[in-house]
C-alpha cells in the first residue's frame, strides 16, 4: 500500500491504513530490527517483526568448532553482554562433562557477569532514553560503560567481545590492583546512577512517556514466554541468579526487584534497581574473594560423554540458555543450540505496540532490551 | 529617496546578512553548549575550538547534489524551504534592535500582530515540504505539524493579549517604553504570560521537547527527510531563524529588549556604558542558551500528549491569564 499521490483530490473524506516500514535502517530499531507497522493516523493497529539481517549462523558455525573455540564464537551473539555469553556456555559444558570448577573463578566469573550486566544496562539506559529524546543520558551512561570495557580490557585485553572464560575455569588470574579499580568503579556509579535518575525517574516528561506505556500481565507475560526484566516488571518473581544460581550467586546477598503495572516505567525502574544490585554482588565478591587456583581438572582434549544438557543463566536482557548435545566421540557438539533472550522477548513486542502510538514504539523496541546479534544469531 | 529606499534597503542587507551568520554560529554554539552539557567537546577540527565549523557547514551543504524525489510534487516540494525560512526573515523587520530608529526597519502599530501572522505562515512550508515529499515520514511529520500549530498558535496568541492589556500597544518599541516607563520588566508584572510564551515558543519552533515533526528516533528526518542539500540548509536556517525570533520577542515583551536592568535606577548607569543593541543581543542569546539547555535535558513528549497539554492547559490559563489582567486593568 502506498501513499495517495498528492495530486488525488477526492470529495469526500476518506481514511485508509498506512503501512510503514519502521527499519531495518531506523535510528530507533537498535541495529537491523524492521518493524513492519500498520498505522491509523499515527496509531499501530498491528506490527510485525522481520528479523534475520544479521543472521550468521553461530549455532552451525559452533557445531563445527572444537568444544574450546566455541567460547569465542558465543561472544558474537549479544556483542554488549559478551562475558555472560561465555558463562553461559562453559558452564554448560562444565556441566555436560561434570567438570568441578575452583571456588575463585566462580566469584570471578560473577564479579565479569555482574560488571557486564552494568554495561550492558548501561547501553540499555542511554539507548532507551535517546529513543524517547532525552539524548544526554545516552553520552553519559556511554561514558560510564567505557570504565567497564577498560576493566575487561584491564583483565583480558579485549573491550567487546572478550573471549574470557575457559570450559573449567577463567584463562588467566585477574591483574594486581583489579579488584581494587572494581570497587572504585563501583563507587563511582553509585554516584552516576544517582544522576541518570534525576534526570529522568521523576522528569514529568519521562513519566507521561512511560507510565502505562506497554502494559503486559503476568500472565500474558508467561504466556508469551518473555524473560527478564520485561517478565519482572510483570511481577513475575524470575531470576536463574535466585532460582537456579549458577556460578556463585547463591553465597552472595542481593534482591530481585519486581514490579507492579508491567509498564515500561516498571521495567525502567526494575533495571535501575539491577544496576544497584550487581554493584552488591560485586562489591561482596570482592569482599569475599577466596585465593586458590582459577582453572580446574580439565582433560587437553574435551571429549564430552555422549548425553545432552541444557543450561540457562540470568544474561542482562533474561534468561539465555544453551542446548548441547555431544556424541561423545567427536570433538565438536552434535547439535548447538541457543534460547536467546531478546529474541524471545521481541516475539512480545507485536503484542505490546498495539493501539500505541509511532512514539511508543521506539519506546517499546527500548525498554524489552534486545540485540539483534541475539536475536538472529 | 535616500531615506526611503536606500537606507531601508541598506538595513535590510546588513539585517538579513546578520541574521544568517548568526543562525550559523548559533547552530556552532548548539553543538557546542550541548557537548559541554554531554561531557564532550564537541566540533574541534574546524579553526581553533571549532570556530570555524559554523562556515565548514553551509559549505558543506552548498556544495551537496540537490535531490527532488521522482515522485514528489515538484514545485510544492521546491517552495516549502523557501516559505519557511522566508518569513522567518521576514519577522524581523519589526524587531526593534535599539530605541534609535537606526535600529529598526519599521516601527509599524501592529507589530506584534504582524509577527504572529507572519511566524504562522512558516509552518506551512513544514506541513507543505512533509506532504510533496510523498513519503511516509515526512507525512506523518506534517500531520504532527499542523496539529501542534492549531494547538500552540491560540495559546501563545490569548498571551500576548494580556501583555497587550498592559502595554496598550502592538508595538514593539511601545512595549518597550512602557517597560521603560513603569521601570519594571514585564516579566515581573505578567510571569504567567512568560512561561506560556516561552512553552509555546519552544513548540512553534520544533525545539525539544516538542520537536515531534523532526523526532528523528521516532521518524527518521522527519518532514525534511526527503530534503538535501541546500533546501535542508533552508528549513534548518528557518528553524534557527525562528528560535531567535521566538528569543527575541521574549526578551522584548518581557524583559525589556535593549533596556539594561533596572532601567530606572541611576545609580546603574555605567551600565549604559555597553550600547542598546548589545543588551538587546546578549539577552537574545542568553535565551537561545535556555532553548539549548532545554533540548539537552528533556525527553521528548508524545503526540497527544502535546497536544492535550496544548489544549487542556495552555490555553485555559492563557484565557484565565487574559481575565485576570483584564480584571486588574478594570479595577486599578
Amino acid at each position: 500500500m502506498t501513499v495517495p499521490a498528492p495530486r488525488v483530490s477526492t470529495t469526500q473524506f476518506d481514511t485508509n491504513e498506512l503501512v510503514i516500514n519502521m527499519g531495518p535502517q531506523h535510528p530507533s530499531t537498535h541495529g537491523v530490527l524492521r518493524v513492519v507497522l500498520r498505522l491509523d493516523g499515527e496509531r499501530v493497529l498491528d506490527a510485525d517483526c522481520v528479523i534475520g539481517y544479521i543472521h550468521r549462523g553461530v549455532e552451525k558455525l559452533c557445531e563445527n568448532r572444537d568444544w574450546t573455540h566455541i567460547v569465542l564464537l558465543t561472544d558474537r551473539m549479544d556483542y554488549v553482554a559478551a562475558a555472560t555469553n561465555n558463562l553461559g556456555y562453559v558452564e554448560a559444558v562444565e556441566k555436560l562433562m561434570q567438570i568441578e570448577v575452583p571456588r575463585r573463578a566462580r566469584y570471578l566469573r560473577t564479579v565479569l557477569a555482574e560488571l557486564q550486566r552494568i554495561a550492558s544496562h548501561c547501553l540499555w539506559l542511554g539507548t532507551h532514553a535517546m529513543d524517547i529524546g532525552a539524548m544526554t543520558v545516552l553520552l553519559y551512561a556511554f561514558r560510564e560503560r567505557e570504565l567497564v570495557l577498560d576493566l575487561f580490557e584491564e583483565f583480558c585485553g579485549a573491550r567487546l567481545t572478550y573471549n574470557s572464560m575457559r570450559v573449567g575455569g577463567l584463562p588467566l588470574d585477574v591483574p594486581p590492583g583489579w579488584d581494587r579499580k572494581v570497587r572504585s568503579f563501583c563507587d563511582l556509579m553509585e554516584g552516576k546512577l544517582d544522576d541518570y535518575e534525576t534526570l529522568l525517574t521523576n522528569n514529568r516528561i519521562w513519566l507521561k512517556r512511560t507510565r502505562d506505556v506497554g502494559v503486559i500481565s503476568a500472565e500474558e507475560a508467561i504466556g508469551l514466554g518473555l524473560c527478564g526484566p520485561p517478565l519482572r516488571g510483570s511481577g513475575v518473581s524470575r531470576d536463574l541468579r535466585k532460582d537456579e544460581p549458577n556460578a556463585a550467586y547463591e553465597e552472595f546477598d542481593f534482591d530481585i526487584p519486581l514490579g507492579t503495572r508491567g509498564d515500561t516505567y516498571d521495567r525502567y525502574l526494575i533495571r535501575m534497581e539491577e544496576f544497584r544490585q550487581s554493584i552488591r554482588i560485586v562489591r561482596q565478591a570482592l569482599d569475599g574473594l577466596p585465593e586458590g587456583p582459577i582453572m580446574g581438572k580439565v582433560p587437553r582434549l574435551l571429549k564430552p560423554p555422549a548425553g545432552e544438557t541444557y543450561h540457562a543463566i540470568e544474561s542482562p536482557k533474561g534468561e539465555l540458555g544453551y542446548f548441547l548435545v555431544s556424541d561423545g566421540k567427536s570433538t565438536n557438539p552434535y547439535r548447538f543450540r541457543v534460547r536467546p533472550p531478546s529474541f524471545c522477548n521481541l516475539q512480545g513486542l507485536k503484542r505490546l505496540v498495539r493501539g500505541h502510538l509511532v512514539a511508543d514504539v521506539v519506546a517499546l523496541i527500548g525498554t524489552i532490551d534486545i540485540v539483534l546479534g541475539e536475536v538472529d544469531r | 529617496m535616500l531615506d526611503t529606499v536606500v537606507i531601508p534597503l541598506l538595513k535590510i542587507a546588513v539585517l538579513v546578512n546578520a541574521v544568517l551568520v548568526a543562525v550559523t554560529f548559533l547552530v556552532l554554539m548548539e553543538r557546542k553548549v550541548i557537548a559541554w552539557a554531554q561531557s564532550r567537546l564537541g566540533p574541534m577540527r574546524v579553526g581553533p575550538y571549532g570556530i570555524l565549523q559554523a562556515i565548514a557547514d553551509p559549505i558543506k551543504l552548498i556544495l551537496k547534489e540537490d535531490i527532488t524525489p521522482v515522485k514528489a510534487d515538484r514545485h510544492v516540494f521546491t517552495l516549502a524551504p523557501i516559505m519557511s525560512l522566508v518569513p522567518a526573515l521576514v519577522v524581523f523587520a519589526v524587531v526593534p534592535f535599539g530605541p534609535d530608529p537606526l535600529y529598526y526597519i519599521g516601527d509599524i502599530n501592529v507589530g506584534l500582530l504582524f509577527i504572529i501572522s507572519v511566524t504562522s505562515i512558516g509552518v506551512y512550508g513544514i506541513i507543505l515540504g512533509g506532504w510533496a515529499s510523498n513519503s511516509k515520514y515526512p507525512l506523518l511529520a506534517s500531520l504532527r505539524a499542523s496539529a501542534q500549530l492549531i494547538s500552540y498558535e491560540i495559546a501563545v496568541t490569548m498571551t500576548l493579549v494580556s501583555v497587550i492589556l498592559t502595554t496598550g500597544t502592538l508595538s514593539l518599541v511601545g512595549i518597550v517604553e512602557a517597560q521603560q516607563e513603569s521601570g519594571i520588566w514585564f516579566a515581573f508584572i505578567q510571569p504567567v504570560a512568560l512561561v506560556l510564551i516561552f512553552i509555546g515558543g519552544l513548540a512553534e519552533t520544533n525545539r525539544a521537547p516538542f520537536d515531534l515533526p523532526e523526532a528523528e528516533t521516532e521518524l527518521t528526518g522527519g518532514f525534511h527527510t526527503e530534503y538535501s542539500g541546500m533546501r535542508f540548509a533552508l528549513f534548518f536556517l528557518a528553524e534557527y531563524a525562528n528560535m531567535i525570533v521566538i528569543s527575541a520577542i521574549v526578551v522584548l515583551m518581557f524583559f525589556g529588549g535593549w533596556l539594561r536592568p533596572f532601567p530606572n535606577i541611576a545609580f546603574l548607569g555605567f551600565l549604559d556604558l555597553l550600547p542598546a543593541w548589545i543588551w538587546f543581543v546578549g539577552k537574545v542569546f542568553l535565551f537561545l542558551y535556555v532553548f539549548i539547555w532545554i533540548r539537552a535535558t528533556l525527553p521528548r513528549y508524545r503526540y497527544d500528549q502535546l497536544m492535550s497539554l496544548g489544549w487542556k492547559v495552555l490555553i485555559p490559563v492563557a484565557i484565565g491569564n487574559l481575565v485576570v489582567t483584564g480584571v486588574f486593568k478594570v479595577v486599578f
